[in-house]
Parts: structure tokens; C-alpha cells; sequence
């Protein structure tokens, strides 16, 4: 942390542009057994028209602190101490003190200060219009009519370049898509012109592109009326693309502050190194660094020819219409023994349904998959139950959330041990020292395995399910956005510990991602996918650095780069089709 | 909206098709009929039955027809004339009988409805906003309570309590020198008296299983991210309880109407035996008894219709209380 005398010397001569000012914010929450201090002694300082970015990984106390600025703590909470002054005409207002229920509050909240919040999913209501909840806010903070305030929800949709705002303005939001209700969002906090704006993870649920055009978008809406913005995120990329200061929130302490090239330039404080560290190392190939050989001329193992799956399509009992989806349409690709190929796309682009229909748990409409054992060629897709059984022994998958693809009522060991107990080949002794072994190959204590999945963190997790999937001797890994729920540092330990364990056992993944940096860092080949099709294949170098489809060059030249000097989002290239 | 309510109503014709077949089915089941049963009777009081005098009355009634003709006469009556039949046991039209039985029915079944809906509603949100406080745990031992505890029970305990307290004649739904007497406000309020102890007793589990359900919605819907959007809106804590969360938990609520219509006129048989309430349960379970097949077997198809009408009741305010529904 930042000694004061250092603080007050460098913010001094800027005070008058200051709108809101924390000092020494402490929270607690009282748990069944402990009380947890969310954040201690928090000092931040949000300017006019500046951009402060409050970056830690999850647990570390970012949106409580985001949240208490507005004095919404949930019931077993409280501000323990601290100030929480919003500068004002008529002087500084305190708004730790202010009574929950007190006019004054409520007039702060959405009318100086608007929220917009991580889940465009569930942040808005689903049952009533985006215009009336809109209009809601505009007539909180003003004295307007309804029809005037419904104007002004529709310019304010406008602004926020929804298509057709005056149509729009009376459709609910499970219309919109999820960058669309983050625009709506956004419309809501700029109701009544807030001084300042609270971005809580505005685009982590969000695709690439769409996480670009919506924090161009926050971006422009800011320096046009001049806000103070605090934008939380764990996304080191999206901090050097937008932000004027930095301050690292670890274990509910600010550990670090400063401008963003102070940040990321000359970083003091070890943990803010070691987050810049995990985020740059993504930034490289190391699967080039790693490769024994190049695999050109290496045999294939998984073949997959004109792969097409279609929802939908089939005729209602009374004739109804129903339309088709092509979810994944003619896709042929080769995975080499011993190669990792990835498989990038947005969400709706069909891959999790491809990954799906290697392993056949979807049936493919149409095309053949083909997999080259040690013994002869299998064909998938015209595989009985029992042939299909050993084929998953050899193709096996690591899912996305750690917390939802482990069994609570189950140990780790009970866990580890269950595709060796389905498959019955081993057990007794002989099952318990597998059990160990496969743990240890995933860096994890065997004296740990009598535990239930509670007990460890989410990186702990997926390594659980990764001895799982490896418990057979698989040949092949489909992981389905498996680093996709950690945290970068996590994130980078993980795709190194499958790194190593490709090293000592003969494995090829197919990794599944949304991520481009994750699948660099990972992949020797990566295909593309755009709306169900295989829009380009090549070598990761050669994707990320020199892609050839305009598709391809979009979604690249979206992902933000973790470098405030080099900022490469805002001079994106935009896809249109 | 308007294509959505038709298509519903015309599924609703094979259903009511395949239910006045299974009425009819219902009641035709145990051997005999009411010319067996009232010979039995008659017989019990020592009365000679002529044996041909026995075919006469089967041959008026139609119980020699086969059983499809006797379908087709009872259904075709009802769909073509209104005529729901005879009753054998009081000598009156069906029709006439029923009616006579429906209004009071309703009265107490909406009645009561509306007593759970007032009680439940402000406890269920009260326990989810205050969950694992004082007040909570009282409302929860509460409701546990007035679930557990059986209906004619507490019809019986109320009944001595009003008796003994209020010196109130119950029983019934009026005063004895009411009961023929036509409408007046002295009526009226002598109704108001009776009214509250078998909405009461009908109402208690009701209630105390809506609280349960709200509750449990609710607490889920408290903590959605919807829920602190509105607050950083600037909206005060009880609008934005009872404007977001709220209306989203009360679907339960809603879907409760399609069942709580049926329920009120056959469940609470016993309840309306001891209250001796002029209400169609206890007529139904006087003709089942007596094998009076007309009269039955227009209460089961009557009490199908009515559960089909609820269903689509609570549908259609389904739909127009969570546009997800409408739009799928």
C-alpha cells in the first residue's frame, strides 16, 4: 500500500477534479462461525472523466468495495469503518452515514452514481420491459411525465446504439441478446447523468467482440459527459485498454496504486507482478517452447469428415412451423497423435456441440467421425453401446466448471477412482494406489483424497476432474472451456500442469475455447468456427498473428492486449456478414 | 394472445370428451344400481318386492340398455338439452339439484380462497425478507401447525370456541330463523357470522402451505442480481421487494387456482359434513353412496370441467404475469 505522504503529494495539485473520495474503507461480514473483513482500510480517489480500474482475482473483495460506494451491503454486512465522501456544492457527503432508508441515499443511487453489473443475464427483470424498467430510473431522479420520460428512455437507447429504440423500448429482455441487455444496462446508469459510473465486470459473460464494442461504447459515453468511471475486472488485457490508474485489490486490501503505465510498467508490489506475469505468459505460444518434434507426418488418431448437426427442423404435432438450426455444418478436421488443436469461436458458433459430437453424446445429423487405436480404424459414428464404451475409455472429457462437474457427496478418491470402478479393472489396494498416483501426477497431495470436493479451490478442482479424465489412459482429452472459470494465474498452472503430464503420457487435446490468449498459449493448430462452419484452420502462430479470413482478422484484432502503450481493441477490425 | 387462448380451448374438447367417459365409467363400476340399491333398502324395512315390478322400473330407467346407449342418452341430454338427468334418490332434475348447491359453494370456495391469498401473501414475504428471525420462526411454527392439524378437528375446536364465547348458533351458513327467509341486510350479516368458521377451517392448510412456497421462491429471487439493480436505481427497499422479486415468486400462486377450485368442492367433504354446510360435497357423497348415477356422475364431470377451467385460468394469468411464458 501507498504511504499517505506519498498519496497527498500526488493528488494535491488535481483535487478540485475528484467526485468521490474513499478513505480507509473497512467491511465485515459476519459468517456462521467467523467474520470476514471483505476489505480493510480501502483509499481510492475517482476524478472527472478518468478511468480507475480496480483489478484482483476472485474473492479479493472488488465488488463488495464496488457496492458498499453505493451503500448496498447485504444484511449480514456492515461499513466498520471508514469515509465514503461524494464531493457535492454544498460540501462533502458522507456516504457511509447515510441512513439505509434515507431520501438522501436513495437520490445518490442512480442519480450520482450508476451501476452496470456482470451478469447481462439476470441483472434485469425478466417480466417487465426494458423500457419500463428504464423509465423507472428516469422518473426516480427527475420530474417527468411518462410520455416525456419515455422519450428520454428512448433517446437514451439511442445513445446506447440499440437498433430501432423506439420499438425496442417495449420488448423484454430475453429479446435482447447479451451484449444487447449490457447496452439496456447501461441506458438504465446513464438515466439521470450520474458524475460517476460503476462498471462491475461489465463484460466478462460477454464474447470477445462484443466485450470490445461494449467497452468502446462505456468508453466514448464517458468522455462525452465527462464521468468518473471505476471499472472492476480480473482482465489485466481490458485494464491497459481503458484505464487512466490502477489500483490491485488483494485479500480485501489495495496493494498497489498508480497510473497504468506505472502499473504495468514498473510494478512495486509482488502480487501485481506475478498477475502481469500470468497474464504476458498467455500472451506467448509455449506449446512451441515445449514441442519435442514438429508433427508434420505424424499419423492421425481422430478424423472427423463433413461432421453437419441440425436442431430443430421437425414438424409440430399440428403442423406448426418450426424452423431449422444449423449448429454445426459440414466440419472435417484431423487430430494428429501427440498434437493439442484448438477450437475457438463465440458463443452460439457451435463448438461445444462439435466436441460433443466427437465423443457422440450428441448424434451427429450427418458425416463420420473416425479414430486410429492401437488397433484397426473405429468408426464412431456406427458404434453399438458397448463399442461406444470403450471408445470413451480412450477419448475422455475435462469439463468447464469445476464446482458443477464434481460430485459433493462423493470423496476425492470415490471420485478419481469412479472410471476405474465403471470400467471394473481395478480395485481393492491396487485401486487406491492409482488413485494416489493419478493425483500426484496433477500436483495434488494423495493424502487429500478422503476429502470432499468442498475443500479445495477452483484450480484444485479441475485438477481433480484432470486425474479423473486421465484415470483410464486416455489417448485423446476433449476439454470443453476448461480454464475458462479460474483466474489467470490458476489459469496458466493448469494449462502448464497439462502441458507437462502430454510430456510424460502419449495424449492430443482438443481444447475448446472461447479464449484466443488461452488457446495460443496452449494449441500447435487452432480452428476457427463462425456460426456452425470451419471458417479457418492453421497453426496457432500463423492465426494469431496473420490471419487470413476476415472473420478471423476481427475476432484477433478484438482481443484486448495487456500493454497501455500498444493499445489494440480501439483500432480494431469490425466483421460484418 | 387471442390464437393461444383458442388453441387452448379447443384441446380442451377431446380432454372433456375423454372425461365424461371416465365419469360415466365411474359410476357404472360397482355392481348393481339404484334399482339394486333401493331394493336392498327396501327390503332392510321389510317391504315385499314384486319381482316384475322390479323389471319395470329397470325397463323406465334405461338400466337394460347397453352401457354405450346409456352413455349416449345421459351425454346427449347434457350437450343438447342441458339436462344433466334424473335423480333417483330425490326425485328432482339433476340440474336443479346442483345449482341449488352451487352458489353457496362458490361463495365460501372464493371465499376462502381469497382469505389464503391475504394471509399468505404478507407472511410469505415477511418470512423471505426477515428469513432467520423471530418473527420468522413464528410464522413457520405456525404454518406447520395449521398444516398438521386436520381440518374437522379444527372445524370441531372453533365451532365450541364461538359456541361457548359468542353464544353464535353454528353450523350451517344461517341462523335457523334465516335460512328460508329471502334476502336482507339482516341476512347478510348473519352469513358474514357464519362465514368466517369454514374459511377459516378450509383456508388454514392452504394458507400455510402458500407461505412454505413463497417463501422458498422468494429467498432464491432476493438475491438475484435483478434485485440490487433495482436498488442501485435509487428505489426504496420495500418497491424494490415488492416490485421485482415479488411478482416473479408469486407464479406459484397463480398455478395453485387450477387445483384450489376441484380441491374446495370435493376436499373439504368432511369439513362441510361437520360444519353441516349446504355445499356440494356432502351431495356428492350421498349419491355415490346411494348409487344415484345421474347425480354422480354430474358432480364428476362437473368437477373436471371445473379443474380444466381453473388450469386455464391460471394459464392465461400465468402468461400475463411472466411474458417468458407468452412468448413460447
Amino acid at each position: 500500500m501507498l504511504t499517505s505522504p506519498e498519496m497527498t503529494a500526488r493528488t494535491a495539485d488535481l483535487d478540485e477534479d475528484v467526485v468521490l473520495e474513499v478513505q480507509d474503507l473497512s467491511l465485515d461480514f459476519r459468517l456462521r462461525t467467523e467474520v470476514l473483513h471483505a476489505a480493510r482500510n480501502v483509499n481510492l480517489k475517482l476524478r472527472r472523466g478518468k478511468t480507475l480500474c480496480l483489478v484482483g482475482e476472485s474473492g479479493s473483495g472488488k465488488s463488495v468495495t464496488a457496492r458498499a460506494l453505493m451503500h448496498i451491503i447485504d444484511r449480514n454486512g456492515a461499513i466498520a469503518g471508514g469515509r465514503i465522501l461524494l464531493k457535492d456544492q454544498k460540501g462533502d457527503i458522507d456516504i457511509a452515514t447515510l441512513d439505509e432508508r434515507g431520501k438522501e441515499l436513495l437520490s445518490i443511487r442512480g442519480g450520482r452514481i450508476g451501476l452496470i453489473f456482470q451478469e447481462p443475464m439476470s441483472s434485469l427483470s425478466p417480466v417487465h420491459t426494458i423500457g419500463s424498467q428504464i423509465i423507472e430510473a428516469v422518473r426516480l431522479h427527475s420530474r417527468m411525465n411518462k410520455s416525456e420520460a419515455r422519450e428520454r428512455t428512448i433517446d437514451l437507447l439511442r445513445q446506447v446504439e440499440i437498433p430501432n429504440p423506439d420499438k425496442m423500448v417495449d420488448r423484454y429482455t430475453f429479446e435482447f441478446s447479451g451484449g444487447m441487455r449490457q447496452r439496456a444496462m447501461i441506458a438504465m446508469a446513464l438515466a439521470s447523468d450520474p458524475d460517476i459510473l460503476i462498471a462491475d465486470e461489465p463484460t466478462t459473460a460477454l464474447d470477445v467482440t462484443t466485450q470490445a464494442e461494449i467497452l468502446d461504447l462505456i468508453k466514448r459515453l464517458q468522455e462525452s459527459r465527462s464521468m468518473a468511471m471505476l471499472l472492476i475486472t480480473h482482465d489485466m488485457g481490458v485494464v491497459a485498454e481503458v484505464a487512466d490508474e490502477v489500483a490491485v485489490m488483494h485479500f480485501g486490501r489495495i496493494v498497489e496504486f498508480g497510473s497504468v503505465d506505472e502499473i504495468f510498467y514498473t510494478p512495486k508490489h509482488a502480487y501485481t507482478q506475478r498477475l502481469l506475469d500470468s497474464t504476458v505468459k498467455l500472451e506467448q505460444n509455449r506449446r512451441a517452447a515445449t514441442r519435442v518434434e514438429t508433427p508434420v507426418g505424424q499419423e492421425i488418431i481422430l478424423s472427423a469428415r463433413n461432421l453437419t448437426k441440425v436442431y430443430g427442423a421437425t414438424k409440430g404435432w399440428l403442423g406448426g412451423k418450426s424452423f431449422a438450426l444449423k449448429a454445426v455444418d459440414d466440419v472435417s478436421f484431423d487430430l494428429r497423435a501427440g498434437e493439442n488443436l484448438g477450437i475457438v469461436g463465440e458463443s452460439g458458433s457451435g463448438k461445444t456441440t462439435l466436441g460433443r459430437m466427437l465423443l457422440r453424446t450428441v448424434e451427429p445429423t450427418s458425416g463420420d467421425v473416425t479414430f486410429f487405436g492401437q488397433e484397426a480404424p473405429v468408426e464412431v459414428t456406427g458404434l453399438s453401446k458397448r463399442g461406444l464404451r470403450d471408445f470413451h475409455r480412450q477419448v475422455r472429457l475435462v469439463f468447464q466448471d469445476p464446482f458443477a462437474s464434481l460430485n459433493p457427496r462423493m470423496t476425492v478418491r470415490d471420485i478419481v477412482g469412479d472410471p476405474l470402478v465403471v470400467a471394473s479393472t481395478l480395485s481393492g489396494k491396487a485401486l487406491d494406489d492409482r488413485v494416489a498416483e493419478l493425483l500426484e501426477l496433477v500436483g495434488l497431495d494423495p493424502a487429500m483424497r478422503e476429502r470432499y470436493p468442498h475443500a479445495f479451490s477452483g484450480g484444485q478442482r479441475q485438477r481433480i476432474g484432470i486425474a479423473r479424465a486421465l484415470a483410464l489412459d486416455p489417448r485423446i482429452i476433449i476439454a470443453d472451456e476448461a480454464t475458462a472459470a479460474l483466474d489467470v494465474s490458476i489459469r496458466a498452472q493448469i494449462l502448464d500442469l497439462l502441458l507437462s503430464i502430454q510430456k510424460r503420457l502419449d495424449l492430443s487435446f482438443i481444447f475448446i475455447s472461447h479464449d484466443i490468449s488461452v488457446v495460443r498459449y496452449f494449441c500447435d493448430r487452432v480452428a476457427v468456427m463462425h456460426r456452425g462452419k470451419l471458417v479457418e484452420l492453421g497453426t496457432a502462430e500463423q492465426i494469431c498473428t496473420a490471419p487470413r479470413e476476415a472473420y478471423t482478422k476481427s475476432l484477433i484484432s478484438a482481443v484486448p492486449n495487456p500493454d497501455p502503450r500498444n493499445k489494440r481493441m480501439m483500432h480494431r477490425t469490425r466483421f460484418r456478414a | 394472445m387471442l390464437r393461444y387462448v383458442i388453441k387452448r380451448i379447443l384441446y380442451m374438447i377431446p380432454t372433456l370428451f375423454g372425461l365424461s367417459l371416465i365419469a360415466f365409467m365411474i359410476i357404472q363400476l360397482p355392481p348393481g344400481d339404484y334399482v339394486t340399491s333401493m331394493i336392498a333398502s327396501m327390503q332392510d324395512s321389510g317391504a315385499n318386492v314384486d319381482p316384475r315390478q322390479v323389471e319395470r322400473l329397470r325397463e323406465i330407467y334405461g338400466f337394460n340398455d347397453p352401457i354405450w346407449v346409456q352413455y349416449f342418452k345421459w351425454i346427449s341430454g347434457i350437450l343438447l338439452r342441458g339436462d344433466f338427468g334424473y335423480s333417483f334418490e330425490w326425485n328432482r332434475p339433476v340440474a336443479e339439484l346442483i345449482w341449488e348447491r352451487m352458489g353457496s359453494t362458490l361463495a365460501i370456495s372464493i371465499a376462502s380462497l381469497l382469505f389464503v391469498w391475504a394471509v399468505a401473501l404478507p407472511i410469505g414475504i415477511y418470512s423471505a425478507v426477515r428469513r432467520h428471525t423471530v418473527g420468522d420462526y413464528f410464522f413457520t411454527l405456525v404454518g406447520f401447525v395449521g398444516l398438521a392439524v386436520p381440518n374437522f378437528i379444527l372445524a370441531l375446536a372453533l365451532m365450541y370456541f364461538s359456541y361457548r364465547y359468542f353464544g353464535q348458533s353454528v353450523g350451517g351458513l344461517f341462523s335457523p330463523e334465516y335460512v328460508e327467509a329471502p334476502w336482507s341486510w339482516g341476512k347478510f350479516v348473519d352469513l358474514l357470522g357464519h362465514l368466517w368458521i369454514p374459511i377459516i377451517v378450509i383456508g388454514t392448510s392452504g394458507t400455510a402451505a402458500l407461505i412454505r412456497v413463497l417463501r422458498a421462491n422468494l429467498s432464491d429471487e432476493l438475491h438475484k442480481p435483478y434485485v440490487i439493480t433495482a436498488k442501485a436505481k435509487g428505489l426504496p427497499g420495500y418497491k424494490v421487494v415488492l416490485k421485482y422479486p415479488v411478482r416473479i415468486a408469486l407464479n406459484p400462486f397463480v398455478s395453485a387456482i387450477g387445483w384450489v377450485l376441484p380441491e374446495l368442492i370435493s376436499g373439504v367433504t368432511i369439513t362441510a359434513i361437520v360444519l353441516n354446510l349446504p355445499t356440494a360435497g356432502p351431495l356428492l357423497l350421498r349419491s355415490l353412496i346411494s348409487q344415484d348415477m345421474y347425480l354422480a356422475g354430474s358432480f364428476i364431470l362437473l368437477m373436471g370441467v371445473l379443474t380444466l377451467i381453473g388450469m386455464l385460468v391460471s394459464d392465461l394469468l400465468l402468461a400475463l404475469l411472466d411474458p417468458r411464458i407468452r412468448f413460447t
